[in-house]
């Protein structure tokens, strides 16, 4: 019973992974024409790639989605907006300000700004703008989970706020300095990590299904999107306090 | 024994992510919410299974597909592949670099497919709809936008057109297709831009895109190299308003 369960699982994983392989094949064998280097280890990494995977959807169900509507019902029930506000600003912010992904393109970032003669080429200006850009993402993204917790509560409809933020970034887009730029669009790609994904989404949908008259499907997503957008905004506007 | 002192140091780094998450939790029961927790036994062995699992996820991903991804993409950006060997370009000329978009679309589609962000978003999507979202249907209309967003973005760094073109136009298509999208897929839409890219596309496209704008004559890694994650979270918002727009169509 158990074995057949994890096979079950585990042939899952391989199907999530089938296409990545098939694509290295390809190049590997037609486009390049030459033999994969390090054959043992690229497939000893891929058998940890597929436990790993198979892990990881396990404890999701088990744990994360469970424990991420628990809260967003008991938050509910208590009926307390500014603890409920408190959670969703300290989730969003947490979670950004430590990640990997954040550090590493702060420190770019920081780099490029130097190139660029926009800051000082010093230790010190350089950690000082990393430091500033990585505060102003996990702001933001504390403050986008906070706006869409409001808009579950209040069922707003999620376009206008989307379409509204599309267009503070088009126009801060046109008098941002050139080297902010693509930078601040990949901040907001880089704010939701793997782990924060399924337990804002788990948040969002317990949310909307313990308030009467949202439905989880309209007003318990969206979360994630605006994680997404509200760092582009912050990073263009840390752009043009910075430089100008 | 080296594989092992990698392994630790990833654990070690995943741990440090969940930490936050897990203060936050704990804190809130035990000062807030003053309850027990439900389950508490089964919730803590799911979240030490997320963690042990998303370690070993992504000590395999760097002992396999990272390094073999960078080989790949330096080769297939290297001019010598590109125009063949000894020839010295000034201007990059954009039809030379199929093979590249091919690859950068394939790579786009392939990671998102094993992205887990995506396919916990779309297990609560398909229980919250009961099931008329299809799992997979959703991964793949993602993964087909991602695709196209990053080959899109491969082209943008070898021509060198702005970034902000790009993404004003496809703002205005997101804009113009909510107005006739199915309501019901509108939020979930929005949210398959963000959770396209974490884990597993964001090191391989970057790569890809510092590496392309490093060797395609004229472009600055500085400026040219970032966008590439822009593209992959601006398309699948397009793709899965389009799907649902074309299943509504062919109710009618």
């Amino acid at each position: 019973m158990i074995v057949k369960l994890i096979i079950s699982k585990l042939k899952t994983a391989i199907t999530d992974l089938a296409p990545i392989i098939l694509v290295i094949a390809f190049f590997q064998a037609i486009v390049l024409r030459q033999p994969l280097p390090h054959m043992g280890e690229v497939l000893f990494g891929g058998l940890l790639v597929v436990i790993g995977l198979t892990l990881f959807v396990q404890g999701l169900e088990m744990g994360l989605f469970p424990i991420g509507e628990e809260m967003a019902h008991a938050l509910a029930r208590k009926g307390s907006l500014s603890w409920l506000l408190i959670f969703a600003f300290a989730l969003g912010f947490s979670t950004t300000v430590a990640e990997p992904a954040l550090i590493a393109i702060a420190k770019e970032a920081a780099e490029i700004a130097a190139q660029g003669g926009l800051i000082e080429q010093s230790r010190k200006s350089l950690n000082q703008y990393g430091f500033g850009l990585r505060m102003t993402v996990a702001f933001s993204v504390g403050l986008a989970i906070l706006i869409g917790v409001i808009r579950i509560i209040r069922g707003w409809p999620i376009h206008y706020l989307i379409i509204g933020g599309y267009v503070i970034v088009m126009l801060m887009t046109i008098i941002a300095p050139e080297e902010i730029i693509g930078i601040a669009y990949d901040a907001g790609g880089v704010t939701t990590s793997t782990i924060t994904v399924p337990l804002v989404a788990a948040i969002g949908v317990g949310l909307s299904s313990s308030i009467r008259g949202r439905s989880p499907l309209l007003d318990g997503f969206g979360l994630i999107a605006f994680a997404s957008l509200m760092p582009i905004i912050f990073v263009l506007g840390y752009g043009l306090i910075i430089f100008r | 024994m080296e594989f092992l002192n990698d392994f630790l140091k990833i654990f070690l780094a995943t741990c440090r992510d969940v930490l936050p998450i897990a203060l936050l939790i704990a804190g809130f029961q035990a000062f807030v919410l003053r309850e027990p927790v439900p389950h508490l036994k089964r919730v803590l062995v799911g979240g030490v299974y997320v963690v042990v699992g998303l370690a070993l996820f992504l000590a395999g991903l760097e002992k396999a597909l990272f390094p073999l991804g960078n080989i790949m993409a330096a080769q297939l950006s290297d001019p010598a592949f590109i125009y063949g060997a000894g020839e010295i370009i000034i201007q990059a000329d954009w039809k030379a670099y199929g093979w590249i978009y091919l690859f950068a679309a394939m790579i786009g589609f392939a990671t998102t497919i094993a992205e887990p962000s995506l396919i916990a978003v779309a297990y609560k999507a398909s229980e919250v709809s009961a099931g008329t979202i299809n799992q997979w249907g959703l991964r793949i209309t993602v993964a087909v936008g991602v695709a196209f967003g990053i080959s899109l973005g491969t082209f943008r760094i070898v021509t060198g057109t702005p970034l902000y073109w790009y993404i004003s136009i496809g703002y205005l298509i997101v804009v113009i297709q909510t107005i006739f999208a199915p309501k019901s897929i509108i939020p979930l839409a929005y949210d398959s831009g963000g959770v396209t890219t974490s884990t597993v596309t964001v090191p391989l496209v970057a790569a890809l895109g510092l590496g392309l704008s490093a060797t395609v004559p004229g472009r600055n890694p500085a400026l040219d190299g970032f966008g590439l994650i822009a593209f992959a979270s601006l398309c699948p918002i397009i793709s899965v308003m389009g799907y649902a727009q074309l299943m509504q169509l062919k109710k009618k």
